[in-house]
């Protein structure tokens, strides 16, 4: 039951270095849930990249929200921003090989999120985009 | 967050930079900064000190393939050490251990890099 799990709720600026403050409580909960070091430290990587994807598409000055929730010996964690949408399915897989050469050398904030995370989901609008990733205990 | 800094020491010919906070776009600016200021010097050969810098981002870290593209120019090399196991495995997942080597400690980074 969605209500009984325990929530953990963030309202990020969009300032620089913000994120940080968004690790900080993902460790706390880790903590709590006693998730070992090494998946702590995933989920801070993880969520480092999500809010930094929400800070860009949001291309004002407007807030992101994130959610922990803690379900049983599962976290889920849904970063929110009111920006434009995006269309994940036009999102490439980056690979160094073409990165070495060419002029945008960034593009792996999703990337790492599905390769730390146990699951990633999206959902995205005109009015905003909301990730949606778990980790197990 | 306080300031990234950097410490920078030469061991023979291998240049070390020790780093010091947040690897994010403005951390990864200053090392490459101080990489072409020495790479314009002659040298070719960096080793990255990443103990005090266990928390990343992707834009800081591409910013390090853009020293290991710069390096390919000279036939130079790129190392690492002290690093956390998250940065080492964001380093895997982005490929740069495709292209530049993380090592167990200095003495050893310093041994692979002549």
């Amino acid at each position: 039951m969605k209500g009984s799990s325990p929530v953990v709720e963030l309202k990020l600026p969009v300032l620089p270095d913000m994120e940080l403050s968004a690790t900080k409580t993902a460790e706390i909960v880790a903590k709590h849930m006693e998730l070992s070091e090494d998946k702590s430290a995933e989920i801070s990587m993880a969520l480092i990249e999500a809010c930094i994807n929400a800070f860009e598409h949001s291309q004002s000055n407007k807030q992101i929200e994130i959610h922990f929730r803690i379900k049983g010996d599962e976290l889920e964690i849904q970063v929110t921003d009111k920006g434009k949408g995006f269309d994940e399915s036009k999102v490439s897989i980056p690979k160094i090989e073409e990165k070495i050469g060419s002029d945008h050398k960034r593009g792996w904030g999703l990337q790492l999120i599905k390769e730390l995370m146990d699951t990633v989901s999206f959902e995205s609008s005109p009015e905003g985009t909301t990730v949606t990733m778990t980790k197990k205990k | 967050m306080s300031e990234f800094k950097l410490d920078i020491k030469e061991e023979g010919d291998v240049v070390i930079i020790s780093t010091d906070g947040y690897l994010n776009n403005v951390g990864g600016e200053k090392i490459a900064e101080a990489c072409y200021e020495k790479i314009d010097g002659g040298k070719n050969k960096f080793l990255l000190n990443l103990e005090r810098s266990s928390v990343v981002n992707s834009i800081g870290v591409s910013i390090l393939i853009e020293i290991i593209e710069k390096l390919q120019d000279s036939d130079g090399k790129l190392g690492y050490y002290n690093l956390a196991p998250i940065v080492e495995k964001t380093f895997t997942i982005m490929g740069l251990t495709k292209y530049s080597t993380v090592y167990p400690s200095e003495e050893e980074a310093l041994a692979g890099m002549s």
